[in-house]
């Protein structure tokens, strides 16, 4: 029995979206490297909607698997829709993560969920 | 496929295979039964014991066979710690960076009120023998240091730590579980008092090793049941596992030389190699390491990752990042020697086997460097370290 799915083996193998956003809307950053993982998420968005994503990480093949799979989550989704994404929604996708690891799929939804206030925060500040 | 995790186990030995399986076919009968035909599994286990006991410089009884190092070195020290518990002496020394069979053994102790001194080590990971001595005290019972370690394959000062525990009488312990069958052992020559070793380190079976104590030295029983192992180990001997490991560590020794030569190359070849990777370590003194052994850490990039893709390219390698271990804290042995977090799960493990040529090393080589590469390619740290943003540590 192999430790990962095929799914999070692909994903780690060739990650979707992978790289940086210059100008980007909304950056959001996780974890720490004293923990062996850290996520950064680089959101475009227009009209409301995510038209790019892009994504570096630091970590294992399961933070690779969960960053990649979170980015082709919300790729192309209304950012009201971004704003409910879950750990669980993407772990489901990965078709399963190992107990141990579920907190791989945490941190793709925490740095989401950063990146999207880091845009709401500069929308406040009139950019 | 490049096997380069020897120091997690070994493929066994052809002639180990044979011994085990001719014994199991042809002499499977129990070694306690007193007809010819339990007795002829008794002589194969007796022999073995004989064969095992020369290679190490014991006496055939002053070996124990057990399941594996692990209750081996569990039996050992909480023998001695029972000896010491007699006398009132309850202090123990060790190292941070034993193996946990050791450390978990030790803190089950402290539970029961003995006194646990962890000696620290230095960055090239070797224990200093004055440090030994300067933290034996009236009340200590046990030095327990291990061989050589099992991630950084540093070699310790054996002898003269037995020397000096020799002189202040104190029992010296020595899981050799990663030297036994690499690097010339004697029990004599390097003044051990107990030693544990395990057969599928040195291309035996699994589920079998051994523990030596020194005549005196009374051995307590983990397991208790028959009279098996005189009284001191119950349960029905292992006898194709005991007479494969016996195979396998005369094999071993017999090879001894000439295989640590050629690892010794080999070896010396990959560590030139990687270190060419700017930003990287090596974990452990250049010289003083086992002769198989290479760990090296990595700045900006972690070491599952790093070993799902050797592990694609047919690449077999270990690492002490935490998600390996299923903790939040990477390798003891990695953080002991100085290595912070943020390098500490960085870091990848080879220890080769003898079968490994020069070529294997070189692809080894050509793959670490393009999956480091790779993987610093969309890593935020090493963006911020490469950036400016950060400083490098390495």
């Amino acid at each position: 029995m192999a430790l990962y799915s095929d799914k999070v083996m692909d994903h780690f193998r060739n990650p979707r979206n992978v790289g940086i956003i210059e100008n980007a809307d909304g950056v959001g950053e996780v974890g720490n490297a004293k923990c062996g993982d850290i996520m950064k998420m680089y959101l475009k968005i227009e009209d409301d909607i995510v038209k790019d994503v892009k994504f570096e990480t630091f970590g294992c093949g399961s933070a690779i698997a969960s960053s990649s799979m979170a980015t082709e989550l919300i790729k192309g989704q209304p950012v009201s829709e971004v704003k409910n994404l879950t750990n669980k929604a993407v772990a489901e996708a990965l078709d399963g993560l190992p107990d141990y690891k579920m907190h791989c799929s945490v941190l793709a939804e925490e740095a989401i969920q950063a990146a999207l206030e880091d845009y709401q925060e500069r929308i406040r500040k009139g950019k | 496929m490049i096997y380069a995790d020897n120091a997690a186990t070994t493929k066994m030995s052809e002639s180990a295979v044979n011994t085990m399986v001719s014994v199991a076919n042809m002499s499977w009968g129990n070694p306690s039964s007193l007809y010819a035909y339990g007795q002829k599994a008794k002589e194969i286990l007796e022999r073995a014991r004989e064969d095992i006991s020369r290679i190490v410089g014991a006496e055939p009884d002053e070996i124990i066979f057990t399941s594996g190092g692990s209750e081996a070195d569990n039996q050992a020290i909480r023998s001695a710690a029972e000896i010491g518990l007699k006398k009132g002496k309850m202090h123990i020394i060790s190292s941070v960076f034993e193996h946990h069979a050791v450390l978990h053994t030790l803190e089950a102790l402290k539970k029961d009120g003995f006194e646990i001194t962890l000696l620290e080590v230095y960055e090239n990971g070797i224990i200093i023998t004055e440090e030994v001595e300067a933290a034996i005290k009236e009340n200590t019972c046990l030095v327990s240091i291990m061989y050589a370690n099992n991630e950084i394959g540093t070699i310790q000062p054996i002898r003269e730590i037995g020397e000096i525990c020799r002189k202040k009488k104190v029992l010296f312990h020595v899981d050799a579980v990663q030297a036994v069958g690499h690097i010339p052992v004697n029990v004599v020559e390097d003044n051990i008092d107990m030693l544990s070793a395990s057969a599928h380190k040195f291309h035996g079976p699994k589920g079998v090793g051994f523990v030596y104590a020194r005549k005196g030295i009374s051995l307590s029983r983990l397991i208790e049941g028959g009279a098996q192992e005189r009284g001191k180990r119950a349960g029905t001997e292992n006898v194709p596992g005991i007479a494969a490991m016996a195979e396998a560590l005369k094999e071993s020794y017999e090879k001894m030389e000439d295989n640590a030569s050629h690892l010794t190359k080999m070896r010396d070849r990959l560590i030139k190699g990687i270190g060419e990777i700017p930003h990287s370590v090596l974990n452990g003194d250049a010289y003083k390491r086992l002769p198989g052994n290479v760990n090296y850490c990595f700045e900006g990039i972690e070491g599952e990752a790093l070993l799902l893709l050797l592990d694609d390219r047919g690449i077999c390698a270990s690492s002490g990042s935490a998600c390996t271990s299923g903790s939040l804290d990477p390798s003891h042995v990695l953080l002991a020697i100085g290595r912070i977090h943020d390098v500490a799960h960085g870091s990848v493990r080879f220890s080769l086997g003898e079968d490994i040529e020069e070529s294997d090393v070189d692809a080894i080589i050509q793959s670490v460097k393009e999956v480091v590469d790779y993987l610093r390619s969309f890593s935020p740290v090493w963006r911020d370290l490469i950036s400016g943003k950060k400083q490098f540590i390495l």
